[in-house]
């Protein structure tokens, strides 16, 4: 049995790492696309502005852009460090679209992105136009497989455990692919990230004209980011990731706990707006209801039940005394290969397999497991009600905040109106929103995950390396120093550049038709890096 | 073609060649940045300088480094015991390299972003730091690879590693990283030489004949211990089923000290990849000796491509022996994934290597020609 303390620290390390990676991702995705939009129209209008914006939102880009990529690297690897279990058990299916991603993702957008850089005065506008458009393409295609190997951990679909290789092996790659639940989460994530640029691009506009300065350019960009942003707010909330909830046993249970739903309502359920789930008595106190609305967000329907927290517990129960067959069944073919009688029987009961490996932080042997022990494992299913239901609603109320003031901002740009001051105050002040909603987004799909690290097959609990204490303080100290460090330094080349402003030099012909007949040595660039 | 898409011996034989070509990969392109990092406070003084070092990379070095994050991923993919044993064994050293790569890209992109001497000085550490440290650790990893790294499997084959961080940095895998170190500052050197103009590119060709020099010896003298014994090796000694499922705990393995060199005997023409491996880098040195640059970059190409698959070849085919249970060792034929996962991934790589290939040298192309002086100082230069 591990450590707990060894599996609580690499929790926190991978909780760390990730969410300090994914404070730069999204502005990435969200900066990577808007950039592209300012540069074609810049190709087809060959207006210097739009070229001024293209290279001063370029250059914000690239400083948090060398952050993505730095902490990116551990990502990749650091399964294999913390997680060597799970690295054996799930990587035949888990591996593969990371893999891909590389293939597919990362040498486009970290081969393009050098020649986004350093190919101004190298490349024809359109060329160069076209070089930035598949780097923003390869920071997309990275979304799309790293939640495809997410999407899988909640719902792992086209896989079967094999005993010769004691592994999840893949039977259905297609099915990986076309997951219900990477496929919604990828769109709520990707349209999260131009929510985060877009924001970005809106407030530093907004302090520029609260500020009366590069007036011309604030005032293109703030209405680009306005009509982006809202689109893009809308997607997020729209086709926004609850839709992947109704799919499997844990992913109702995280609706459940986002609801502190603790049981079956009729249909359609209410939706409880705010309250205090009590963790002692499995109720919600002081909470307002709104009816019907919980049953249409959760299943799109008037008549489809959504199960409560103690009906959940019940059918885990059951799948854990249908697991311990399946464990059985494996321990007799572990210790007799041959054994056709053994491997018959855990071919009908493997898929409650990780249903029994509930127990084995419980008890040494899981099939001399008593009725308390079930029952606790049962209830282990159960994520943190309380810290996933106001997550939750933080991040809810932070998408609606910043649909509003997109709309606003839109309004005013579509009627060419001079906006009110507040206006760009409130778009300055809502800088941080989208970074607190992302991360309050991963909070509850991953926090609300457990005690699973693959759904319904592997327990986070069994899934760490074999490491000592020390090793996991050393490294979690690293990180943190290393990271806290570049994080400061980040900000204040943000703050900097930001400070300083976009240069430009109008006037300057060479400056207008880069890399036709000028010296490339002289071509009068504005100074990007 | 279909027949290879539907027999488990050739997919894991496939695989075996495609590790090798990424490792292969990620040494030769992100390897001369390795170096260039590695080299800066040797091959440039003065500021100006430095940035022309850091230019004749400035705009490739990051597709490069994806060969690094495709390696862990496609190990992840293809070999995935390999992958959760060999980084939460080496885990601290593992930490020390992702450390200094961390450094890598944010030096890079911030070095010159402030005037301050004192800010570029720390940031030409940090290029330093994320050169040299990583260029020695993965020398350190394959000379205890070599050796035998002490892990088992339980029967739910869970992996558990039994050593120390400072068991890694014993005497022979010191020496293993220090021929990468030194192979590396020759093939970055030769990058210098071939890519940068002025006393920068006359520097590394001074500093690169001597480190080509000292790759050559080092790799010969490695020769000679593995041929003396001095690594140990490791022989599967049970019949090797190709396409038998991927479980490390159904074979023996005996420690042998002549298993190394068994593939090499057994076929002799095989000898000539360790000997490329050798005449590779004097040719680099005679080179960039003549300022033959771009001649001696190929050479420094041909001896990496050919010291990397010495590794693989006298191993073959374990992949990672186990010095406390040799029988748990992981080989080609029993610790990769599922016939499917190698066959899904060799489509996907048979699709997109070529593409990326075909893309990265186009980059290559448009950023041709010298770097100088001038092209730093121009008004509105975008350099680093």
């Amino acid at each position: 049995m591990t450590d707990p303390l060894l599996v609580d620290l690499s929790r926190l390390q991978f909780a760390l790492t990730a969410m300090y990676h994914f404070l730069f991702v999204p502005l990435t995705l969200g900066l990577s696309i808007l950039v592209a939009m300012m540069e074609t129209v810049y190709v087809m209008t060959r207006r210097q502005i739009w070229r001024d914006m293209t290279k001063f939102w370029g250059l914000l880009f690239g400083i948090n852009f060398a952050l993505g990529v730095a902490t990116g690297l551990t990502m990749e690897f650091q399964f294999g460090m913390n997680w060597a279990y799970y690295s054996h058990y799930v990587g035949d299916v888990f591996g593969a679209p990371l893999a891909i991603e590389g293939l597919m993702a990362f040498f486009l957008e970290a081969t393009f992105v050098g020649l986004f850089f350093f190919g101004w005065d190298k490349l024809k506008p359109l060329t160069h136009c076209v070089v930035t458009w598949l780097m923003a393409l390869g920071t997309n295609f990275s979304a799309l497989w790293i939640l495809i190997a997410n999407g899988w951990m909640q719902n792992p679909v086209g896989s079967v455990f094999n005993p010769d290789t004691m592994r999840m092996e893949v039977t259905d790659f297609a099915a990986v692919i076309f997951n219900p639940v990477a496929q919604a989460k990828f769109v709520h994530t990707v349209s999260a990230g131009y929510v985060c640029g877009a924001v970005f691009v809106l407030g530093v506009s907004a302090l520029y004209i609260l500020r009366g300065k590069h007036i011309a350019l604030a005032k293109r960009s703030f209405a680009i980011a306005a009509a982006f942003g809202l689109a893009s707010a809308l997607s997020v909330v729209v086709l926004g990731d609850e839709s992947g909830y109704a799919v499997t046993d844990h992913q109702k249970m995280k609706l459940a706990a986002m609801e502190a739903m603790w049981h079956t309502e009729a249909a359609p359920a209410a939706f409880t707006a705010i309250g205090i789930p009590d963790l002692e008595s499995r109720t919600t106190r002081y909470a307002i209801h709104i009816p019907w609305a919980m049953g249409l967000i959760g299943t799109r329907s008037l008549s489809t039940e959504i199960p409560g927290i103690a009906e959940l517990v019940e059918h885990a129960r059951g799948r854990i005394r249908n697991g311990l067959v399946a464990y059985a069944a494996l321990e007799r073919i572990k210790a007799d290969r041959t054994d056709a009688g053994a491997r018959a029987e855990f071919a009908r009961t493997q898929a409650d397999l990780g249903y029994a490996q509930l127990l084995k932080p419980l008890v040494a042997d899981p099939l001399q497991a008593s009725e308390a022990e079930i029952d606790r494992a049962a209830w282990s299913t159960v994520p943190h009600v309380p810290s996933i239901f106001f997550t939750f609603r933080a991040m809810v109320a932070c998408g609606f905040l910043l649909i509003a003031l997109f709309g606003a901002a839109l309004w005013y740009t579509a009627r060419e109106a001079e906006a009110p001051r507040w206006l760009f105050r409130a778009a300055l002040l809502a800088l941080p929103l989208p970074w607190i909603a992302i991360e309050f987004g991963w909070f509850v799909a991953e926090f609300g995950r457990q005690p699973w690290i693959i759904e319904g097959v592997l327990p986070t609990a069994l899934a760490t390396s074999e490491l000592g204490i020390p090793s996991l303080l050393i490294t979690i100290a690293g990180f943190t120093l290393v990271y806290g460090v570049l994080a400061v330094i980040e900000v204040r080349l943000m703050l900097r550049a930001i400070a300083k402003g976009p240069e430009t030099l109008a006037g300057d012909p060479a400056a207008l038709f880069p890399g036709i007949g000028a010296n490339r040595n002289a071509s009068g660039l504005v100074a990007a890096e | 073609m279909l027949a290879l898409l539907s027999d488990y011996e050739t997919l894991r034989l496939a695989w075996w060649v495609l590790l090798g070509v990424l490792l292969i990969g990620f040494a030769v392109t992100d390897g001369f940045d390795l170096g260039v990092g590695a080299l800066l406070p040797f091959v440039a003084r003065t500021d100006l300088e430095r940035r022309v070092a850091i230019h004749t990379v400035s705009a490739t070095w990051e597709g490069n480094q994806v060969w690094l994050v495709l390696g862990g991923g496609a190990i992840f993919a293809a070999w995935p015991a390999l992958y959760a044993l060999s980084f939460s064994g080496f885990y601290l050293a593992m930490f020390l390299v992702l450390f200094a790569l961390i450094l890598r890209p944010v030096a890079f992109k911030y070095r010159s972003k402030n005037e301050s001497p004192v800010w570029r000085a720390r940031w030409d550490w940090a290029l330093f730091v994320g050169g040299a440290v990583p260029a020695l650790i993965f020398g350190v990893a394959v000379g205890n690879v070599l050796q035998g790294v002490p892990f088992h499997f339980t029967t739910d084959l869970r992996p558990i590693y039994e050593g120390t961080l400072f068991g890694l940095l014993n005497p022979l895998a010191l020496f293993c990283g220090l021929v990468s170190l030194a192979m590396l500052v020759a093939h970055g050197a030769a990058w210098l030489a071939f890519k940068a103009e002025g006393p920068v590119a006359e520097r590394a060709r001074q500093i690169g004949q001597r480190a080509a020099l000292a790759t050559a010896a080092l790799f010969a003298l490695g020769g000679l211990l593995v041929w003396v014994g001095a690594f140990g090796g490791y022989r599967v000694v049970t019949p090797l089923i190709g396409n038998g499922p991927s479980n490390p705990l159904a074979k023996e393995v005996v420690a042998d000290a002549g298993a190394w060199l068994a593939n090499f005997r057994a076929h002799p023409a095989l000898f000539l990849v360790p000997l490329l491996g050798i005449v590779g880098p004097l040719l680099a040195a005679a080179g960039l000796r003549a300022r033959r640059d771009g001649g001696a970059l190929l050479a420094s190409t041909l001896g990496i491509a050919c010291i990397v698959a010495t590794v693989g070849l006298s191993m073959f085919p374990v992949i990672l022996p186990s010095s406390t249970h040799p029988g748990h060792a992981l080989t080609v034929f029993d610790a990769s994934s599922s016939l499917a996962t190698l066959r899904n991934m060799l489509i996907a790589t048979v699709i997109f290597l070529p593409i990326i290939l075909a893309y990265t040298a186009w980059v290559y192309r448009v950023l041709r020609g010298k770097v100088s002086e001038r092209d730093i100082t121009a008004p509105g230069s975008p350099a680093y």
